[in-house]
């Protein structure tokens, strides 16, 4: 996923679409919104990033997670077998991006990609209602596909590369 | 300056940092640690043929593990967000999942633990004699009525008995993996600085291994033991202070995010209960005071062994807590 | 080995039964331990039903899904929609909690006790509920004349009950979206062009160059199709000027941000003037061709130096030269945006004014790249008898000082309902459609007054607003997801027509607002303005007048038709502008002749007073105010609205981020509840900012039981409760509202008052 957070206002759509869209229970979500500003008045930077779970190559969830219910799926997705999971919590404890809860009928939830749609060649639920366009989905194993071309033409980051997880989400400034 | 909002995202136990862990599990991680200590001495001593000369620890102590163990089982399902799925850890065995490790060998040391002592029964009669506790001699009674009466734990408890050291390596092996996977399990953790460096799992485990030494130290009714025991001890304890040192210049030495986590002993919330009363009281006391025993000076055994296990205890309270509080700022 | 005996027998064939018997509770008992997974409603087992979005006006048209139980699961856009593109906004996609909302009203409500705002209910029948306003319509007719009972409208309600008044006789009628919002930009663009703006405004923003943004803050402003487009031309690498006291959203993405001191645009844009004229940057061939009066305007803006300009606005001189040159670099293929909410400083049709003469000199109005000539479908009304003329309408209540009034002045209509107005326009009833004039219009200690005089109050809302206190009778409509409207004609780039059909049956005893006026309408004895039964027969027939039919509509949701008229300016092309002069009037003829200025003045509107910090509101772009404010789903995005206050200002008042502070003005009000301070270095360090339209304080007792948005309920400050100096623009009435001062108080004042006392 690409998100280009020169155009997001953060408005939180992405929010509400992806609890309307998978039954996200009232109280929790899935996506968030951070806003970061720097600087003093009237010198000032400003941008909103929504994040998510990274969908990491290199998982820590995945590898911690005692009975298997975290695993990755083709195409790099990452999901949770609700009724594998213990609630044990460890793949929460793992994750740097703190993009992991416990849904309150016990299991751990997190985003799954809208892996649903993607298999109806869809994009992800948040995706498809962004009102700026700032978030893009695609094959970034494939060099030539648009989302591949458009992180290679732009200025990008990822979060926390330092942790090693290899996140798959990149934002382009 | 720099301002960072998060809108949409306080989720009890996510917000203002990961804190999904508390006593529950820090509890555990003692009572693992503890049993893995006494198994430890038991098995070696027994495979060293000392099992007369330290009668306590290869005999019975490990009852006490069965019961540590299974406390501490209790406490790691009544975490569980998931509880009735919990026998799911039991249909797959994951070798890259620490956790997974720790749910097999949890399983196959407390049916150990419980075997091993079964087959002492008249050591334990004896023991309980000694201390005066003759009102819990119904349990003794009861296994020996099982063992004479009953044809498969008879089985059991003659075949234990028969093959006792094959079983002594294979819980010697089983509880060096208990007293470390918790350490192991928290070191890959890369998501919290805190916890990963590689000597976190040496150290738990030596911190497990001296308060077993400890729980014998306090419990035993014989004196050459005892005195044993707190030499080991004092060994052990110096060995945690090495890797202590050693865990928390490392941090220091490293990225921001290390430095950070670092503070929390050096500055931060958790210094003064760390070493003042962790390192203090926990570690540098009850080396003194088994110091002084050395020497000749008489130290009631309880209280370094006290301090040792209530040391232990505190010491991952704070590697908890601390630890789901120390992250990298995003 | 034991035999079974008739007593075990019995034993166990009783357990059996009891077992059989406690199978349902037992399976319950299955289903909270092991609760049954919602799994995503996939795209091809959806039901799908054409809707357009009332969460806000931008009516953006979608589509409902409904799974196989019929149950709303989520609300998308309709990609062929010209106001979403498949896209909705926060709000829209969040607008099945309006439906879910468990704060709804549920039933008709008729008071029978108390009053200010304390009201006591009782649930009563529609019947009976229509007997009390029919009855007390008609004593009002009897009394002071029909045209006595005023009506407030807002949204797509509205029209039902316009209808109904038109019809009945009474054609005192007012929306807050005038006076308090756009009035003055249509005044100033109608004085300028001959013709307004409206809704969704005709800014050519995808096409354009450069857009420059002054009291615009979109972004915040969740204006569907135009964030969109501003979000292509971020792509492009258009340039974007944002003129804005405070760092927004929009001024974080934009190419300039000129941090105005409040209240100095006006003097920004003359010295804009300046520049543009003086350097030859303006259209030349389209001010000779179009423009009417451009020799006035160039000697009056002579002395509106930018030097000038930065003593007054504190943007460098060096800023407004290199954005002047930007600007008319990029003519005509620039966007200089009039906004929305432009009642700021009563000079605000001469502010507006100022904007539309730029565009004009820039050639932007009727060029690509700039403002298109919009287009919408006529759709014929449905034949009725012509409605009976009333002895007086909003026009001699609004016109009587404003002449550039084109609709009714909801807070003169407010003034004329107080007890000390003696004259012939009293206003005694009151009808409030989807309103809640208490948050809308500034002066509540006013409006309250004005209530409180009423014979006779009829409140229609989804939600137990504050309004709902004041009402007499209370009637719960259903919410856009469940009920009929009249089909969204809005003007765009290529005429269209989108259909609202009921998703689902109204929840509870809601009912859609064309049913409520038609009963009240029959029993008011006009069945002959209501021939039709159901409102659909009335917009199947308007669409087969076009070549279509609800059928078509309810599987396309949106239909196209082509445009009879061009859409840009063709170049040397005769054009007749609806002014006067037949021309772009820089130099306004009208306004010459009425007595106001024909060109925009400079006026000077005062500093913040010491020790006191100015008072700026705006929107946020997950909130429509009132609308939804309790929405669960929006709820969850931001709780607590915050108090953006700058770190120097949170030195003084030793201020600590989420502290909750109270508000006070110079007339010493006292905020109801607290809001909670957010430390930025995003505002001006004498100003405050906070959204608008939160602190709810509606609650109603019903049967005697509490019922309020529990959600909304007493969550930040209300700014119309702290605002009390309303600046009116002249030429139209509007209500600035943007000179009003606060001071921060960090101990709650109740708790003092109420020792004091």
């Amino acid at each position: 996923m690409a998100i280009e957070v020169n155009k997001c206002v953060g408005c939180g759509d992405c929010v509400v679409a992806c609890q309307t869209e998978n039954n996200v229970p009232m109280g929790y979500s899935r996506d968030w919104i951070i806003e970061l500003a720097r600087g003093e008045y009237p010198n000032l930077f400003m941008h909103f990033e929504s994040r998510r779970c990274n969908h990491c190559e290199d998982t820590p969830c995945v590898r911690t997670c005692p009975t298997g219910a975290s695993h990755v799926i083709e195409g790099g997705i990452v999901k949770v077998t609700h009724d594998e999971c213990i609630g044990c919590g460890a793949c929460i404890e793992a994750c740097p991006y703190e993009a992991r809860y416990f849904h309150p009928d016990g299991y751990v939830d997190k985003c799954t990609f809208c892996d649903h749609r993607v298999a109806d060649g869809l994009d992800p639920a948040c995706v498809s209602v962004c009102p700026t366009t700032c978030m893009h989905f695609g094959d970034l194993d494939d060099p030539d596909s648009e989302i591949s071309q458009l992180i290679k033409s732009r200025e990008n980051y990822t979060l926390i590369p330092e942790a090693g997880t290899a996140p798959q989400i990149y934002y382009l400034k | 300056m720099e301002e960072l909002f998060q809108t949409a995202r306080d989720i009890h136990g996510l917000y203002p940092h990961v804190h999904i862990w508390g006593w529950p599990i820090a509890t555990y991680l003692f009572l693992g640690g503890l049993a893995a200590g006494i198994l430890l001495f038991a098995t070696l001593y027994y495979l060293k043929g000392k099992e007369n000369d330290m009668p306590f620890t290869v005999k019975i102590a490990p009852i006490f593990t069965f019961i540590i163990i299974v406390i501490g089982l209790l406490l790691l399902v009544y975490d569980l967000h998931h509880k009735l799925y919990v026998w799911q850890l039991f249909t797959t065995f994951r070798i890259e999942s620490p956790m997974s490790w720790g749910a097999w060998t949890l399983v196959a040391v407390s049916i150990l633990s419980l075997l091993w002592p079964l087959s002492y029964v008249d050591d334990i009669e004896k023991y309980l004699y000694e201390r005066g506790w003759k009102k819990l001699d119904f349990i003794t009674k009861f296994i020996r009525n099982l063992e004479h009466n009953w044809l498969i734990p008879r089985f059991i408890i003659l075949t234990f008995r028969k093959y006792r050291t094959f079983f002594a390596w294979i819980l010697l092996f089983l509880s060096i993996i208990l007293g470390i996977y918790t350490g192991i399990l928290l070191s890959a953790f890369n998501a919290h600085p805190l916890w990963n460096n590689p000597i976190l799992g040496p150290l738990f485990l030596t911190s497990g291994v001296s308060t077993g030494s400890a729980f014998v130290m306090w419990l035993s009714n014989n004196k050459k033991e005892r005195k044993l025991m707190s030499t080991i001890d004092m060994a052990l304890i110096a060995m945690e202070l090495f890797f202590i040192i050693h865990m928390i210049m490392g941090m220091q030495a490293g990225p921001e995010a290390f430095k950070q986590a670092a503070h929390l002993f050096l500055g931060g919330e958790f210094t003064v209960i760390f070493w003042v009363i962790f390192v203090g009281f926990g570690l540098v006391l009850p080396f003194i005071l088994e110091a002084f025993e050395l020497k000749g000076f008489h130290v009631p055994p309880a209280l370094p062994a006290l301090l040792v296990l209530i040391g232990g205890f505190i010491f991952r309270v704070i590697m908890v807590y601390a630890g789901q509080m120390s992250e990298y700022p995003f | 080995m034991n035999k079974l005996n008739r007593r075990d027998f019995i034993k166990i064939s009783g357990t059996a039964t009891a077992g059989i018997a406690m199978a349902p509770p037992l399976t319950g008992i299955w289903e909270t331990i092991f609760p049954k997974e919602k799994k995503p409603l996939l795209e091809n087992e959806a039901i799908k039903t054409p809707t357009v979005c009332e969460v806000c006006f931008w009516n953006c048209a979608g589509w409902v899904y409904k799974d196989n139980e019929g149950k709303i699961k989520k609300v998308i856009g309709n990609d062929i929609d010209p106001h979403s593109n498949g896209r909705l906004c926060p709000r829209g996609t969040g607008g099945l909690g309006m439906y879910y909302d468990e704060d709804r009203l549920k039933k008709p409500l008729i008071r029978v006790k108390g009053k200010n705002g304390k009201s006591e209910f009782k649930e009563a029948t529609w019947d009976e509920a229509f007997d009390v306003i029919v009855k007390n319509m008609k004593a009002i007719e009897k009394k002071y004349g029909k045209e006595s009972m005023a009506l407030l409208f807002h949204g797509k309600t509205g029209p039902h009950f316009e209808h109904l008044f038109k019809a009945w006789g009474s054609q005192t009628m007012g929306e807050p979206a005038g006076a308090q919002c756009l009035i003055t930009r249509e005044a100033g663009f109608i004085a300028t062009y001959g013709a307004g703006l409206a809704s969704p405004e005709p800014t050519d923003v995808r096409n354009t160059d450069c857009l420059v943004l002054i009291g615009n803050h979109i972004g915040e402003n969740m204006h569907n199709g135009h964030v969109q487009e501003v979000s292509a031309l971020i792509d492009k690498g258009g340039t974007i000027i944002t003129v804005d006291p405070r760092f927004s959203t929009m001024a974080a993405h934009s190419t300039k941000w000129l941090p105005i001191k409040p209240s100095t645009d006006l003097a920004l844009l003359l010295a804009w003037m300046n520049v543009i004229i003086n350097e030859g940057l303006y259209d030349k061939d389209y001010v000779a061709q179009y423009t009417y009066g451009f020799d006035q305007l160039k000697e009056h803006v002579q002395k509106y130096t930018p030097e000038w300009a930065e003593s007054i606005t504190t943007i460098p001189a060096g800023d407004i030269y290199e954005t002047a040159r930007m600007i008319g670099g990029a003519s005509p293929r620039v966007i200089i945006h009039p906004g929305r909410h432009t009642a700021w400083y009563g000079d605000d049709t001469q502010r507006t004014r100022a904007i539309a003469i730029l565009n004009a000199i820039l050639g932007s109005w009727g060029r690509e790249g700039g403002f298109y000539f919009p287009e919408k479908v006529k759709l014929p009304k449905e034949a009725h008898p012509p409605f009976p003329k009333p002895k007086w309408s909003w026009k001699n209540i609004s016109r009587e000082k404003h002449k550039m009034a084109i609709m009714g002045i909801t807070n003169e209509i407010i003034d004329h309902a107080l007890p000390e107005y003696k004259g012939p326009y009293k206003v005694k009833g009151m009808f409030i459609a989807a309103t809640n004039p208490l948050q809308s219009i500034p002066s509540q200690d006013k409006i309250k007054r004005a209530l409180d005089n009423q014979d006779f109050i009829v409140v229609v809302d989804t939600m137990p607003a504050e309004i709902t206190g004041y009402a007499d009778v209370v009637l719960p409509e259903a919410t856009y997801l469940e009920r009929l409207d009249h089909l969204r004609t809005a003007h765009h780039r290529q005429p269209n027509v989108a259909l609202r059909y009921p998703a689902v049956k109204p929840k509870w005893d809601s009912k859609p607002g064309w049913w409520i006026a038609r009963e009240i309408g029959i029993r008011l004895g006009l069945k002959d303005f209501y021939e039709w039964e159901d409102f659909e027969e009335v917009l199947d027939w308007q669409l087969k007048q076009v070549g279509s039919s609800i059928e078509e509509l309810k599987k396309v949701g949106v239909k196209y038709f082509p445009r009879k008229t061009p859409m840009y300016l063709k170049p040397g092309e005769e054009y007749w502008f609806n002014t006067n002069t037949g021309k772009i009037e820089l130099y306004s003829t009208d306004f010459a002749e009425w007595g106001y200025d024909p060109m925009p003045v400079y006026k000077d509107h005062g500093d913040t007073p010491p020790g006191y910090l100015r008072l700026i509101y705006g929107r946020l772009p997950m909130h429509t105010f009132g609308r939804t404010l309790n929405n669960p789903y929006l709820f969850e995005l931001q709780h607590d609205p915050l108090l953006w206050v700058h770190p120097k200002v949170a030195r003084i008042y030793g201020l600590e981020n989420g502290q909750e502070v109270w508000l006070k003005n110079p007339k010493g009000k006292v905020s109801s509840f607290p809001i909670k301070v957010r430390i930025t270095e995003r505002i001006r360090h004498d100003s405050v900012f906070m959204p608008h339209g939160f602190g709810n304080k509606g609650r109603i007792f019903v049967d005697g039981k509490k019922m309020e948005m529990h959600r909304a309920y007493g969550r930040g400050i209300l700014d119309s409760e702290m605002i009390y100096n309303i600046e009116k623009d002249p030429e139209t009435g509007g209500t600035g509202m943007r000179n009003n001062f606060v001071t921060i108080l960090t101990e709650n004042p109740h708790n003092k008052k109420d020792k004091e006392s």
